[in-house]
């Protein structure tokens, strides 16, 4: 069965890789609106990647308010 | 005209396509100028459709499709009048845009919507208008009207449930949240699903295929299969009418309108 950091270590990568980020310099408590420097736009886009990535939907409102990659991970794994 | 570069609209009819470029930044925002060129193209259409036989709606602008409605001009726009005359023009807006879409819905070319990013609101109803959604895998649509205290008011959710489920009609009005394509292909909104970036190329290519049928039949079967919702069309227009005029909505324009984001319709 899958394990939440499994999914965490997922989004980080896919993060990193779509954004040009070096890997390993995105932490699971990151802020990633700022740290990435994405504007709502971009942030809709990770949104479509990591639903593509991991064949689930994520209705926007259960996304308001999250920042950091744990949370989103969280989010995620509740719908794997 | 069979070529047409205005303010918000780029169209071109030739070797028996037309095509049709939204292409006002930052996301294609459906205000006053976009519709005079909407119908100015809705005219040109129904000049030049014995010549073409299929018609593609697409985006020049990297954000997307369209993000619908331009709601910072409707809220400067209505702000100086008084109720009265502020219902009045958004009645006219609307009867004036809903000519335009029922013009493409009704064309007697097969219609195609190439669309990728955003596809929100005003935008998502246009292209459901079209016979075909070709759609980007990064391409997602919503109808995030009622955040505004708002229903779609551009015929969206008749046109919608020609399509698909009451199921997922409701979910999208009453949640507001966006779809992506792959989900909106698997729910038979979206015709055919393209890589990134692809969608035109695929519009295109399905258009070249489309135009070796005949076109008495082709208009045939487009009868056949795609009637105009008329009577809901008609009831979505008057209880968005009813729905506009209260001061909710004009407290939602203004928190909007005054928002610092570039494109504050995103969730």
């Amino acid at each position: 069965m899958r394990k939440t950091e499994q999914t965490l270590d997922e989004i980080l990568a896919l993060a990193a890789k779509h954004f040009n980020v070096a890997p390993g310099t995105l932490v699971p408590d990151d802020d990633f609106i700022k740290k990435l420097g994405i504007n709502s736009l971009q942030a809709l886009d990770l949104l479509t990647r990591l639903e593509n990535h991991f064949g689930v939907e994520l209705p926007d409102y259960e996304l308001q308010g999250v920042s950091d990659f744990r949370t989103l991970a969280s989010r995620i794994h509740a719908r794997l | 005209m069979r070529t047409f570069t205005g303010q918000a609209l780029h169209w071109e009819f030739r070797d028996g396509t037309g095509e049709l470029t939204l292409n006002r930044p930052p996301a294609n925002e459906i205000g006053q100028q976009m519709l005079e060129e909407l119908e100015h193209f809705a005219t040109a259409l129904e000049t030049f459709s014995a010549e073409i036989n299929v018609c593609i709606i697409g985006s020049a602008q990297r954000s997307g499709f369209s993000a619908g409605a331009d709601l910072r001009e409707l809220y400067n726009r209505s702000l100086p009048l008084d109720q009265k005359a502020r219902l009045a023009g958004v009645r006219d807006f609307i009867e004036r845009i809903h000519r335009v879409f029922n013009a493409i819905d009704a064309a007697p070319v097969v219609t195609i919507a190439a669309v990728h990013g955003v596809c929100f609101g005003g935008g998502f109803e246009l292209a459901l208008t079209c016979d075909l959604v070709v759609a980007d895998k990064m391409a997602r649509f919503a109808f995030p009207e009622l955040r505004l205290g708002l229903i779609p008011g551009f015929g969206g959710i008749p046109r919608l449930r020609r399509d698909v489920g009451n199921a997922l009609v409701r979910d999208l009005l009453l949640t507001g949240r966006s779809l992506n394509a792959t989900r909106a292909h698997a729910v038979g909104m979206v015709s055919q699903l393209a890589a990134e970036g692809e969608a035109l190329h695929l519009a295109r290519a399905t258009a070249t295929h489309i135009a070796k049928f005949d076109a008495a039949t082709r208009i045939a079967a487009k009868q056949f299969i795609k009637p105009i919702p008329h009577s809901e069309i008609q009831h979505e227009k008057e209880l968005f009418c009813k729905l506009f005029d209260r001061p909710t909505v004009m407290a939602a324009l203004k928190k909007f309108a005054e928002s610092t984001d570039p494109m504050p319709y995103l969730p």
